[in-house]
């Protein structure tokens, strides 16, 4: 036990500053009224959703929770069901046999949700496009606000694009 | 020579790893495949291919290994003649990659599970997508998707089914585990779920396309399969890569091992409730990919490795910071080992759970990683050992007790090894060049690419046409091998400690969806 503190002690807090949003990520503009999105702010419940990725994505979404990142710190929690989520957080490409679950995981999450492509699979299919096998990109299958690119996207990224979503900036106002 | 005892005609394939081609009957297969098993070899690798282009409807092919190297057999099936003798009971592994094969190809090794694998509803039994007259856009009728699971009768028994969008973030799978209480009496799985159609994608690309797409067959084993791509891709032309190219893959390699050992450390901790180590330990794989990003341009080193050698050179001070790397982790890891060891209630999770015994893990074909944690002496770093591991000598470990004690040892041993092998890397490498011109190769010749990634060995079958391009390009995950295990350790244990088994054992999904 004296080790396992001492060790918390002497490697201290990590934690470096967030991201600043970036209106570029952006499929749609912002749907969701300034009141909700300001509750989004301080506490959102992401589901993470591997629609067919190649799991290099899935790599960098773990990593936000690092202590470098700590996405949780900024009241960003990743949660065990769609029900119990505000945010699906989808990477790609869809897989046809990945198809209905995700039509059904996004059924499943209530109103008002937001979604984010993840990777340059999940925004434009990637490598693997379009085919007998694969639905391509993530908004082919389901409504996307925000696409992350990367091949996988850095946490940095995912951050910014997490961020973006629920940032009322991209609010159409007309 | 490793198969001279059987009987085929032998064609050794130039390159990195002792691989040898043969054809062979589909009537001569089990008799080959017995001998092959009673020298102690096993299956690495089975699918079919389309031969059709070349009039000679399609083929079976089999990956056989043996310590001392690895033979490609290929067994023509004319198109009215698509059936060939079962495999899987000399060859375990051999049950889900036939039904793949006959999900793709319609080649049927009339084994008793008539259940498809890769197919779900995304096509029909009928259809055939990997056959060349199937464009690879077709999007076909969806067929059913009722898979018919075992199911476990008795007093007390229910199921609990789990996926395929699982709890945490990982990839998509379906468990069905039957239990009593809380004992699992039977898992069984059902993947596919990323199939993306990999084999029929890499047909027609140009061989830098298709070193892109072989490093996103496992994201997390890029470095492994862009290894084995260009590995095979070299076979075929003949070329060795540039000394200095070789030292960098091994760096890139070992540096993947670590970086994902390392994550499954912090993972394994906090599975079995101690959220210090996850923290502790994905503060020391950020620094790892940080210096990754800092020194190749990639966190992951994806297409970082290309057919020829290496895409970019060591930035100057690239071996000291690596060194200085090497230092603070060897230093870091070893507290974090004590701290492990000592834990009473981690080592109350780990010892005992899980557990897959050397004779079943033999039984079953278990490789890599999981594979040596139960007895099974398997590295093809130390065994075909490609240069340059062939100077660095990989000093394999095993242990025997195969619970997930046995598989967190593992990784520590592994770190460490890694870390020694990346100081020898750094004391030898020398300037020069890094890549060489991949001039243009004969059309009909193959090639085999075999390398040890973290997880287990990474195998690339390539075969190119005439004008350079891939005809068929085939890669194979070891987790192919391993997943069977993983229903087998699980039995018996309850359902809570499923994920840190399942974690313990780390497969990929995507890498055998294809």
């Amino acid at each position: 036990m004296y080790q396992l503190l001492k060790q918390i002690v002497s490697v201290g807090i990590k934690t470096e500053a967030p991201p600043q949003t970036d209106e570029a990520l952006r499929v749609v503009s912002q749907r969701l009224k300034q009141e909700i999105l300001g509750m989004f702010a301080g506490s959102l419940a992401i589901r993470h959703v591997d629609a067919g990725s190649c799991n290099g994505c899935e790599l960098e979404i773990h990593m936000l929770n690092n202590p470098y990142y700590n996405i949780e710190g900024l009241g960003i929690k990743f949660v065990a069901s769609p029900r119990h989520a505000d945010l699906l957080l989808v990477t790609g490409p869809v897989s046809r046999n990945m198809e209905e679950a995700l039509k059904r995981t996004y059924d499943a999450v209530p109103e008002p949700k937001l979604v984010v492509a993840v990777g340059d699979c999940g925004c434009s299919g990637g490598i693997f496009g379009e085919s007998y096998a694969s639905c391509g990109r993530i908004a082919n299958v389901i409504a996307v606000d925000v696409a992350v690119p990367g091949c996988p996207p850095t946490p940095t990224a995912l951050m910014q694009g997490i961020l973006t979503a629920i940032s009322a900036a991209g609010r159409n106002h007309a | 020579m490793a198969f001279e005892s059987l009987s085929p005609q032998l064609t050794e394939l130039p390159g990195a790893v002792p691989a040898w081609r043969a054809d062979a009957s589909a009537a001569e297969l089990p008799d080959i495949c017995q001998v092959v098993k009673d020298q102690g070899g096993r299956l690495a690798a089975l699918w079919g291919t389309d031969e059709q282009d070349r009039g000679e409807g399609y083929a079976l092919n089999l990956v056989l290994a043996k310590p001392e190297g690895i033979l490609w057999l290929k067994s023509a099936l004319p198109v009215d003649r698509l059936q060939y003798p079962d495999l899987s009971p000399i060859f375990y592994p051999a049950q889900r990659m036939q039904r793949a094969a006959r999900d793709l190809l319609g080649i049927d090794a009339e084994a008793a599970d008539r259940r498809p694998w890769l197919r779900h509803a995304a096509w029909q039994e009928t259809d055939r997508p990997l056959r060349r007259e199937a464009a690879g856009a077709t999007v076909y009728d969806q067929g059913g998707n009722d898979y018919a699971f075992v199911s476990v009768i008795g007093d007390g028994v229910h199921e609990i089914p789990v996926g395929p969008v699982h709890a945490g973030t990982i990839e998509p799978g379906h468990f069905r585990f039957s239990i009593v209480g809380e004992k699992v009496l039977r898992l069984e799985e059902h993947l596919g779920y990323t199939h993306k159609g990999v084999d029929k994608r890499f047909q027609g690309m140009a061989l830098a396309e298709g070193a892109k797409l072989a490093g996103r067959v496992s994201g997390d084993s890029t470095v492994a399969y862009a290894w084995a791509f260009s590995m095979a891709a070299e076979s075929i032309a003949g070329v060795t890569p540039p000394e200095r190219a070789l030292w960098l893959r091994a760096l890139m390699l070992e540096r993947e091992r670590v970086a994902n050992h390392l994550g499954d450390l912090g993972y394994l901790g906090n599975d079995g409730g101690l959220a210090f180590g996850l923290a502790q330990f994905m503060r020391l794989k950020e620094d790892v990919l940080r210096l990754n990003e800092k020194l190749f341009g990639h966190r992951y080193l994806m297409d970082r490795i290309v057919p020829g050698g290496v895409a970019c050179d060591l930035a100057r001070g690239g071996i000291e910071a690596i060194v200085a790397e090497c230092g603070a982790l060897e230093r870091e890891v070893r507290l974090l080992k004590d701290i492990y060891d000592d834990h009473p209630g981690l080592q109350d999770r780990f010892l005992t759970c899980g557990r897959l015994t050397p004779n079943t893990a033999s039984k079953l074909g278990v490789i890599g990683l999981a594979g040596r944690a139960s007895s099974q002496a398997w590295d093809a770093r130390a065994q075909a050992a490609p240069a340059p591991y062939d100077v660095l000598g990989v000093r394999m470990k095993t242990h025997k007790n195969g619970d997930v004690a046995a598989r967190v040892i593992m990784r520590f041993d592994e770190i460490f090894e890694s870390l020694r092998l990346i100081r020898a890397v750094t004391e030898r490498i020398a300037p020069g060049e890094i890549a060489l011109p991949l001039a243009s190769a004969p059309a009909g010749r193959m090639g085999l690419g075999w390398i040890e990634g973290w997880r287990g060995e990474s195998m690339v079958a390539l075969d190119l046409d005439a004008n350079g391009s891939i005809r068929s390009c085939h890669a194979h995950d070891p987790s192919w091998q391993n997943w069977p295990a993983l229903a087998f350790a699980v039995n018996g244990n309850i359902v809570p400690d499923f994920p840190l088994i399942n974690k313990s054992f780390n497969l990929s999904y995507s890498g055998c969806d294809l």
